[in-house]
């Protein structure tokens, strides 16, 4: 109870001391909030990108169209020779009625196709390679598949999937390394507000160890102070990237409509204001420990006087 | 009480500002510590507290070596120690009663238990009346007081006063003396440095007299 009072005697305490310098607090949260934003709105951007990429399997298929002139006992025996590959899990034959039908049901053109006397849809074998291949023992792979006999034409499907997945891959960890940059400001932004904080207050912090303040009781308000800059900071961030979001999610999902994909910009939901709010306050009381730990323990009533 | 055996105490700038003393303050005594300015006055009351280690000798404090304290227990032994300064060391933002309840604070004790502590202590010292006050509204002597509040508030068995009646006129450091009287009659330790020997004579406690460094 005592322990809980101190702590929150300790926390008012801080936001007291907060409002008496608005001005250079409000900048250090804009700062925190603006670093925060930044990555925050570009891992949003790829998350949505990469569901995209997920709502497919992960590695892609190969479509490999067969000649027209197999018959289906052919067909068969060519699906189990594939069906043995190494590399392959799965294996599905789609003959050309199948394929016609589908598309039929997809396109509601079944009327036209009707018209056309031959079927235009090749017999196609569906084959997924195993996902541990690497994108040269897949290419080897379609390879093996092409030369096979009675094989037409191979084609990996998705694989401008596989170009989407390097790009988000290559950007995520672009992200990642400038959200690292922009934390580490972060840190040393609300590290050298208490710096000054501590500066300004030498006096009290010096009479509080005359008279017997432990470290942990000096420590507290400044610490405190780093956890409403990290609050604060995290929640303007918050805000600030739900409206670049939407402002941009209009125009990105309208360009992604002429892509034909179900991609659609969203955001921040309420778990990603959360953690950005949360690595705000993480980033905060490091900053403050980091000054504190620097600069606290410097002051000591013994000495100069 | 308080025990120093071959104390010395040579400052960074190697200057020798105390140059192995002894002596043994009981407890319940009241003590003045004199001397010329240099002498080491200052230096001598803020050993006891540890605001300074000693270079050379022992000190005991309510049996405790402080040699043996660690950073980490000085606080404690803070606490147990009322420190009274001739330029009082106020939070100059805070109430007269924040002020005061300052070592209560830090030692935690319960809102209800503090306030009435302090209202106590501001009696005693005689400004009740001023616990709203901004500490820069107080005359000089008031602001002493203050300081003195807060050194006994927490009631230690010890007080240390460096000069604390420096700034003051005649009349009020004597009243001051009367005060810290008070406090040694239901038992409390002091220890006092002071210039004015005229009010220390006619006090007539037991006096150290120091020059250069060592009890003369
Ligand atoms: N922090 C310090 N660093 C270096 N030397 C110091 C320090 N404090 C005091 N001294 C020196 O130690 C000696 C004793 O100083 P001290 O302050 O104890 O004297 P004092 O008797 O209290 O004097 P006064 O009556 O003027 O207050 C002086 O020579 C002083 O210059
Ligand atoms: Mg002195």
């Amino acid at each position: 109870m005592r322990f809980f009072t101190q702590h929150l005697s300790a926390a008012i305490g801080a936001l007291g001391e907060f409002q008496r310098r608005l001005t250079g607090n409000l900048m250090t949260i804009t700062v925190i909030g603006i670093a925060l934003a930044l990555p925050a709105i570009f891992i949003l951007a790829l998350d949505n990108l990469a569901e995209v990429s997920q709502d497919w399997d992960g590695t892609p298929s190969a479509n490999v169209y067969l000649e027209r002139t197999l018959s289906e006992q052919e067909q068969t025996a060519l699906l189990s020779q594939i069906d043995a590959l190494s590399g392959i899990t799965r294996s599905v034959l789609i003959s050309a009625e199948q394929g016609k039908t589908t598309f039929a049901e997809r396109t509601g053109m079944a009327e036209m196709l009707n018209l056309l006397e031959q079927n235009p849809f090749p017999a196609v074998i569906q084959a997924t390679p195993v996902n541990t291949l690497n994108p040269d023992e897949v290419s080897a792979l379609v390879g093996t598949l092409a030369d096979l006999p009675g094989v037409e034409d191979v084609r990996l499907d998705q694989a401008w999937l596989q170009r989407l997945q390097t790009i988000v891959d290559l950007a995520s960890r672009a992200t990642g390394l400038i959200g690292a940059l922009l934390a580490i400001a972060v840190v040393l932004v609300v590290g050298n507000t208490i710096r000054l904080d501590i500066e300004n207050r030498r006096s009290e912090i010096e009479i509080m160890k005359l008279i017997g303040g432990t470290d942990a009781f000096v420590r507290r308000p400044f610490v405190y102070t780093g956890f409403w800059h990290g609050l604060m900071g995290g929640m303007l961030a918050w805000i600030l990237s739900a409206i670049v979001i939407a402002v941009v999610a209009r125009p990105a999902n309208r360009l992604a409509g002429l892509y034909d994909s179900g991609f659609a910009l969203s955001g921040p939901w309420l778990a990603d204001g959360l953690t950005i709010v949360a690595t705000g306050v993480f980033l905060g009381l490091v900053g403050a420990w980091v000054a504190v730990t620097q600069h606290l323990r410097r002051i000591e009533p013994g000495e100069g006087t | 009480m308080i025990r120093f055996h071959g104390v010395a105490k040579r400052y960074p700038g190697g200057n020798d500002a105390l140059r192995g003393i002894s002596f043994e303050v009981t407890q319940g005594e009241m003590v003045f510590v004199t001397g010329p300015s240099g002498a080491g006055k200052s230096t001598l009351l803020r050993l006891i507290p540890l605001l300074e280690r000693p270079t050379r000798g022992s000190i005991i404090v309510n049996d405790v070596n402080l040699a043996t304290l660690t950073r980490r227990r000085i606080p404690y032994l803070r606490r147990s120690i009322g420190m009274i300064f001739q330029d009082h060391r106020l939070l100059p933002d805070r109430s007269v009663f924040d002020n005061v309840a300052l070592p209560l604070v830090i030692a935690g004790f319960e809102h209800k238990e503090a306030q009435r502590r302090v209202r106590a202590a501001l009696d005693k010292v005689g400004l009740l009346d001023r616990e709203r006050s901004d500490p820069a509204t107080l005359s000089g002597g008031e602001q002493q007081r203050v300081g003195i509040a807060r050194a006994v508030v927490s009631r230690p068995s010890i007080l240390i006063a460096d000069e604390p009646t420096g700034n003051l006129d005649p009349a009020l450091s004597e009243e001051i003396m009367r005060l810290f009287e008070q406090f040694n009659r239901i038992g409390v330790t002091l220890m006092i440095a002071s210039h004015d020997h005229a009010l220390v004579e006619r006090l007539g406690h037991r006096r150290l007299h120091l020059a250069d460094g060592a009890l003369a």
